[in-house]
């Protein structure tokens, strides 16, 4: 499954500035780790020590946030967009 | 390039020189000193960054404060800018147009105290403001950043009377504006923004679905400052003013326990943060205090979450009256939890049905409308006070964060005539009103 990562600004040191890259994985999980194969480091920025995606960091496949899907288990399917997003107070 | 979109962790391209940055003016952000993560503690430069490199935690201003005296804020404007020596904009702020929010007035409310069985109570009442929500305050200081950074435009996603503030501040200061509210909003917060700006845009979807795409839009278009997001910590320094008006007009001292709306959490936790660093300047004496956080129903996820006794915030889809508190994955909500629990408070909901209830009673027992977020914090107060939780014998404050007329439908259906009659005296008399 290919899709594509919309990269944000504090992560752009990892894709040399690139803000949407593609990767591969029929999961969240697995694209992850397909992203840290191609710009190694990038998964430790957005998962925590335990591995669980970090308190401040929003996670959308498509348009739906992964906390009200299956998390790190959501599927991805060919040719989704996965957005990676600062969680921002204040509206 | 924009220096708005300069992020400090963003690599030159090797081998060609980076160009000469044209950084902000110095003193452009008053006694700031750098942005911290609050989460892990890293620092960057001041600038439009909002999440920490390293975790993504929000990051926040931190300063080096001058000795500051009440006498030196005495003597400043009756408006956000006697406290700009605690806030990050430069020394001359007041020669840059902006709305000039703040010192809103301070109600003792002893028709709601007696009705309430509290013994001393105010009402903060923020729906004075010049677009009648305390949001004003919070975008004074974000156009002021903006300013310094030379964005192009200022814009921002929002429930409703952000957009009404972003807006209004923008046409005063000649910046164009772009506000983004979803679609389902009130008329009236419709209206008051669409008045002052050219550009409001609906979106369908709710807060999260709009507050994710201007996060978007605020990493590719250059030159925009979205007031809550790449210049959220500077916005969100604005909020400090209503703990230090609050405590001024006291006769400098903090109340016992205060009563505050939570959508993202921002303002309650900034007003904790306004209370402790005037402690820490000695400008009031160091004393507990209690912070309850108010939420509606329909969109409740920090109330549940302390309720529960865990620090793990379950996102909710909003389906409430309260509009304006309907953001259902609040950033800043962890840090209520931390606040609430830290001071020995609570953060409590109500249902929709007690929102329309508590806009009433306060109308009725003080004059003073509120909107329905304001509906849901004193509502709170009430279950608060019903439940024990709230011991009523300590001095309280409950802050009104914005105005009824802007959502007039919540309670259209409950008031109104009481009777249609004839223009004859007649008529009158039948009618029994008396
Ligand atoms: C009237 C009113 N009160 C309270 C809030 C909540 O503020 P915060 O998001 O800082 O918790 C908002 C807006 O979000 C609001 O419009
Ligand atoms: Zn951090």
């Amino acid at each position: 499954m290919s899709v594509s990562v919309r990269i944000p600004t504090i992560l752009r040191t990892y894709t040399g500035g690139e803000s949407e890259v593609s990767a591969e994985g029929d999961t969240l999980a697995a694209v992850l780790d397909d992203l840290d194969a191609s710009y190694a480091g990038i998964r430790a920025r957005i998962l925590d020590d335990a591995g669980a995606l970090r308190r401040f960091v929003n996670v959308y496949v498509g348009n739906d946030d992964v906390r009200f899907l299956e998390d790190l288990a959501t599927p991805t399917p060919d040719g989704v967009q996965i957005s990676v997003i600062p969680a921002v107070a204040g509206g | 390039m924009s220096t708005l979109l300069d992020d400090t962790t963003t690599p030159g391209t090797a081998g060609t020189p980076a160009p000469a940055k044209k950084g902000p003016r110095d003193g452009a952000f008053g006694n700031a000193r750098a942005l911290a993560c609050r989460e892990c503690g890293h620092e960057v430069e001041l600038g439009p960054s909002y999440a920490c490199p390293e975790c993504f935690g929000p990051l926040e201003v931190a300063y080096d404060f001058p000795a500051v005296t009440r006498e030196e804020i005495a003597a400043g404007p009756r408006n956000i800018w006697r406290y700009k020596a605690l806030l990050p904009v430069p020394t001359d702020i007041e020669q840059s147009p902006n709305t000039e929010p703040g010192f809103t007035r301070l109600l003792e409310a002893k028709n709601l105290a007696r009705e309430l069985g509290i013994d001393r109570l105010w009402v903060k009442d923020d729906s004075t403001n010049p677009t009648n929500s305390f949001k004003d305050r919070v975008v004074a200081c974000a156009l002021s950043a903006a300013r310094e950074l030379d964005a192009k435009v200022f814009a921002c996603p929002s429930t409703g009377n952000l957009a009404n503030a972003v807006a209004a501040a923008g046409a005063r200061a000649g910046i164009p504006t772009v506000v983004f509210i979803p679609s389902n909003l009130e008329t009236p917060k419709k209206v008051n923004s669409a008045v002052f700006t050219e550009k409001l845009v609906a979106v369908d979807g709710n807060y999260d679905d709009v507050n994710k795409l201007a996060s978007e839009i605020a990493g590719e278009e250059e030159g925009w400052a979205f007031v809550n997001v790449n210049v959220r910590p500077f916005y969100a320094e604005g909020s400090k003013t209503l703990g230090y008006e609050i405590a001024e007009q006291l006769g400098w001292r903090l109340p016992d326990q205060i009563v505050i709306p939570v959508a993202s959490g921002s303002q309650l936790t900034k007003v904790d943060k306004a209370f402790q660093e005037l402690i820490k300047l000695g400008l009031v004496e160091d004393k507990p205090y209690k912070v309850y956080g108010a939420q509606a129903a329909g969109c409740s996820p920090v109330s549940v979450a302390y309720k529960a006794g865990t620090d793990a915030i379950r996102p909710v889809k909003p389906d409430t009256i309260a509009k304006s508190l309907a953001i259902g994955n609040p950033a800043d909500g962890i840090y209520v939890l931390d606040v609430c629990r830290r001071t020995g408070g609570a953060v409590e909901d109500i249902t929709d049905d007690e929102v329309r209830d508590a806009i009433v009673l306060l109308a009725r027992t003080e004059g003073i409308f509120t909107e329905t977020a304001g509906g849901t914090t004193v509502g709170v107060l009430k279950k608060l006070v019903e439940s024990g939780q709230l011991d009523t014998s300590l001095e309280t404050v409950v802050i009104n964060t914005g105005h009824g007329l802007k959502t007039l439908d919540a309670i259209s259906d409950r008031v109104g005539p009481v009777a249609t009659i004839a223009p004859t005296y007649d008529a009158f008399a039948a009618s029994g009103i008396v």
